[in-house]
C-alpha cells in the first residue's frame, strides 16, 4: 500500500524528517508514536503532500506509484486521506456540502458524473450514523464553532465518506473525552478492512486500545528509531522516551 | 471646455426644462454656486486622496441625452430580480422608462421624482424632505442637487408595507458616445413603515458611462428600511453614490453594498442618528480585479444615547485592482451607551492589488462601546492545503475560501431570491462552478 523509502524533508533550512523508511500493507494498522518535535506531523503532512515541506531526498509510493509532484488533491483521489489535528473552519459552507463538493471532485478526476443526489443522501445518513452524528450538525458550517471531539468526529465522518485507501490520523485523540474517544475509535474499526490500511500517530497509548495496532513505531529527531508490535506502545507508556534517546546515542 | 466648466454653463439650458418658480429651484441656484466655488474633488483633500477624478474630467460628457432609447424587456430581464415579483422604477439613458416600470400609487407612492418635484400633491412633503439630509457642502452632492429633476421617489405612510420590493435600474444604452447621469432619489419611510429596495446600475455597452447619484433616505420611528446596491457594472462605467440617511427612534435601517465591478466606483454612505434605539447597519462585498477602483467612505454620526451601528465590510482585490475603505464615526457628547462596531477585512490576490484601509473615531461621550478592525491577508495556507488534502482542487479550495470569507456579509440579507442572485455573482466572480448551489 505504502512505501517509504530513506525520505528526508524540510521546511525552510530545517530539516526535519532524516530518513524515514516505513512499509505499510493493505489491511494493517500502524502507530507512530513520539515526543513533541520529532517529526510526526510533518511525515503525515509530507505523505499527504502539503507544498510547504520540501523533500530534499527518498520518495513515497502508494500502490507502486511515486507520489512525487502530485498535488494534495490528487492525492486524495488515488486514496491518501489525513485527518488533520487541527481542521480548519470554513463559514458559510455546511458540512454537508463540503461533502458533497468533495466526493463530486473526487468523482470527476476519476471521470465519473456527479453522484446522484439520493445516494448522496444516502450515504450520508448512513454514515452520520456510525459516527453517532445528529443530523442538524451536517447543516452547520464547517468546524465553524465546533468543540475539539465534534472536530475530530467529523474528521472521521470525512473519512468515512470517502473511503480512503490510506488513512492517517493525526493526534485524532487530543481534545477527546473518553466516550468521543470511543465513538471515533469504533467509527474507525468499522472502516478497516483487508483492502485499506491506518496510520495512527498519537502521543498516548489511550487511543491504542481501542485501535489496536498491529505495528508501533517511534519516531525521534526525524527517524524511526525503534519498531515493534503494540507491546511497544505499552512500554512506551510506562517508561516515557528518555530511555529511547539514550539508546540511540549509544 | 473641462467638464466642470461644461457642467456650470449647462446650468442655464437645464433651467429652460424646470420650473424655476419652485423653490425647488433656489435649492438647486445655491447648489451649483457651491460646485462653481469648489469644482471636482481633487486628491490634495483628505477624503479623496485615493481616488482620482481627473482621468473622468478628460472625458467629454454628454450632459442631456439627445434620444430616447427603447429597450425591450426581453433583453435586459437578467439584470431585473426576475424571479420575484417586484416594483420597478426604470430609467434609461437618465430618462423615465414607463414601458420597463411597474409603479404605484396603491396605499403607498412608489414612483417618479419629477412628478413629486411637479405636482401640488407632493409639495408639501418635498418642502420637508427635499435636500434636507443631503449635504450642502459636499461639491459632488451638490452638483447633483443643482440637476436634480429626474430619480426615484418613494413614499411609505405610517404602519404600510409595500406588497413587494422595489427595484430602482438605471440602464445605459451606449446611444451616447460619453453620458453623464444624475439620478436623485428621495424615499420616505413613515412612523412603523417597512420597505426593501434593490438599486442597479447598469450599461450595456462598452461606451463611457458617469453616474453621480444621490438618495436621501428618512426613517421614521420604528420605520425599518433595507436597501440593496448591487454594483456589477461594465469597466467602462464610473459611479459616485451619495447617500444620505436620517433616521429617529427605533428604527433600523440596512445597507448592503455589493461592488463586483466598474472602473470607479465611490460610495459614500452617511447615516444620521436623530433619535434613540436606532440601529444602522452597512455590509458590503467587494470583489474586484484588473484596473478597478472600489472606494467605500461611511460616516455615522451617533447624535443621540443608546443607539448601535454595524459595519462589515469584506474586500478581495484581485490584478492591479485597488480598493479604499474609510470608515469614520462619530459619537457627540450627549451620545452615551452607544455601541459602535466596525470591521474590515481584506485579502488580496495578487502582488498588485492595493487596499487602503481606515477608521476613523471622534468620540466624544465616554460611556461607549466602539470597537473596530481591519485586516489585509491573502488566502490561508493551511485551510487551502486542507481542502485540496479533501480532493478539492487548488483553484476551486481558493474561490471556496473566498466565498467563505466574504459570505457572513450575506447572512442579513432578507430577499432569498436576491442572497441566491448574489451568492450566484459571487461564485461567478471567482470563476468557479462549484459542487452546490451557493
Amino acid at each position: 500500500m505504502l512505501k517509504i523509502n530513506n525520505l528526508h524533508a524540510r521546511v525552510e533550512d530545517k530539516e526535519i524528517l532524516k530518513g524515514i523508511n516505513l512499509t505499510v500493507n493493505a489491511g494493517e494498522v500502524h502507530a507512530i508514536m513520539g515526543p513533541n518535535g520529532s517529526g510526526k506531523s510533518t511525515l503525515a503532512a509530507v505523505i499527504a503532500g502539503k507544498e510547504e515541506f520540501e523533500v530534499t531526498e527518498g520518495e513515497v509510493f502508494l500502490e507502486g506509484e511515486n507520489l512525487e509532484d502530485t498535488s494534495p488533491e490528487d492525492r486524495a483521489h488515488k486514496g491518501v486521506f489525513l485527518s488533520f489535528q487541527y481542521p480548519v473552519e470554513i463559514p458559510g459552507v455546511s458540512v454537508t456540502n463540503f461533502m458533497k463538493t468533495a466526493i463530486n471532485e473526487s468523482r470527476k478526476a476519476k471521470g465519473l458524473e456527479d453522484m446522484p443526489a439520493k445516494d448522496m443522501l444516502k450515504l450520508i445518513r448512513e454514515k452520520s450514523e456510525l459516527l453517532e452524528i445528529d443530523r442538524k450538525f451536517l447543516s452547520r458550517s464547517l468546524n465553524e464553532g465546533f468543540s475539539g471531539g465534534e472536530k475530530k468526529r467529523n474528521e472521521i465522518f470525512q473519512m468515512a465518506m470517502l473511503e480512503p485507501k490510506l488513512a492517517i490520523l493525526d493526534e485524532t485523540d487530543s481534545g477527546l473525552d473518553i466516550d468521543a474517544l470511543r465513538i471515533v475509535a469504533n467509527g474507525v474499526n468499522k472502516l478497516k478492512s483487508k483492502d485499506n490500511a491506518v496510520i495512527v500517530i498519537t502521543h498516548y497509548q489511550r487511543l491504542l486500545e481501542y485501535i489496536v495496532p498491529d505495528f508501533v513505531h517511534v519516531l525521534h529527531n526525524g527517524k524511526i528509531v525503534k519498531s515493534g508490535n503494540k507491546d511497544l506502545a505499552l512500554e512506551l507508556e510506562e517508561k516515557g522516551y528518555d530511555w529511547l534517546k539514550q539508546e540511540t546515542v549509544i | 471646455m473641462d467638464l466642470k466648466e461644461k457642467l456650470v454653463s449647462s446650468f442655464l439650458a437645464f433651467e429652460n426644462s424646470v420650473d424655476v418658480d419652485h423653490p425647488v429651484h433656489d435649492i438647486r441656484s445655491e447648489a451649483i454656486k457651491n460646485f462653481e466655488t469648489k469644482g471636482f474633488p481633487t486628491k490634495k483633500e483628505e477624503a479623496w486622496k485615493y481616488t482620482s477624478l481627473n482621468t473622468l474630467q478628460k472625458i467629454d460628457f454628454s450632459i442631456f441625452p439627445k434620444k430616447e432609447s427603447m429597450l425591450e424587456y426581453r433583453d435586459v430581464k437578467k439584470y431585473f430580480l426576475h424571479e420575484i415579483d417586484t416594483f420597478k422604477i426604470v430609467f434609461v439613458d437618465g430618462v423615465y422608462s414607463s414601458f420597463l416600470s411597474e409603479t404605484t400609487h396603491d396605499g403607498v407612492d412608489v414612483c417618479l421624482m419629477s412628478s413629486a418635484l411637479n405636482k401640488p400633491m407632493y409639495k408639501q412633503i418635498i418642502d420637508v424632505y427635499f435636500n434636507k439630509i443631503a449635504s450642502k457642502v459636499d461639491s459632488m452632492t451638490s452638483l447633483n442637487t443643482a440637476f436634480s429633476k429626474e430619480g426615484a421617489y418613494i413614499y411609505i405612510p405610517k404602519n404600510k408595507i409595500p406588497k413587494k420590493p422595489i427595484e430602482i435600474v438605471h440602464f445605459s444604452t451606449g446611444n451616447e458616445a460619453a453620458l453623464l447621469l444624475q439620478p436623485r432619489n428621495l424615499i420616505i419611510a413613515e412612523e412603523n413603515a417597512e420597505m426593501q429596495i434593490i438599486e442597479r446600475h447598469q450599461s450595456l455597452t462598452a461606451n463611457e458611462v458617469f453616474t453621480n447619484s444621490v438618495t436621501e433616505i428618512f426613517a421614521a420611528k420604528n420605520a425599518n428600511v433595507d436597501y440593496y446596491k448591487v454594483q456589477n457594472d461594465l469597466t467602462t462605467a464610473s459611479l459616485i453614490d451619495n447617500t444620505y440617511i436620517d433616521q429617529k427612534d427605533g428604527s433600523v435601517v440596512k445597507v448592503h453594498t455589493f461592488s463586483f465591478g466598474g472602473k470607479l466606483t465611490r460610495n459614500n454612505l452617511n447615516f444620521y442618528q436623530n433619535g434613540e434605539r436606532i440601529d444602522s447597519t452597512m455590509k458590503g462585498v467587494t470583489i474586484i480585479e484588473e484596473k478597478q477602483h472600489v472606494d467605500h467612505h461611511t460616516l455615522v454620526h451617533h447624535i443621540q444615547p443608546n443607539c448601535e451601528s454595524h459595519q462589515d465590510y469584506k474586500g478581495i482585490y484581485g490584478e492591479n485592482a485597488t480598493g479604499v475603505f474609510n470608515g469614520k464615526i462619530i459619537v457627540d457628547k450627549i451620545a452615551q451607551k452607544t455601541n459602535a462596531f466596525q470591521q474590515n477585512n481584506n485579502i488580496l490576490v495578487s502582488d498588485k492589488a492595493t487596499i487602503n484601509t481606515k477608521p476613523q473615531l471622534e468620540i466624544f461621550a465616554d460611556d461607549v462601546k466602539c470597537s473596530h478592525g481591519c485586516t489585509i491577508g491573502q488566502l490561508d495556507e493551511e485551510a487551502l492545503f486542507y481542502l485540496q488534502s479533501r480532493g478539492i482542487p487548488k483553484k476551486e479550495a481558493r474561490a471556496l475560501l473566498m466565498y467563505a470569507f466574504a459570505n457572513n456579509v450575506l447572512e442579513s440579507v432578507r430577499i432569498p431570491e436576491l442572497k441566491v442572485r448574489i451568492n450566484k455573482l459571487i461564485a461567478n466572480k471567482l470563476g468557479v462552478r462549484l459542487g452546490f448551489d451557493l
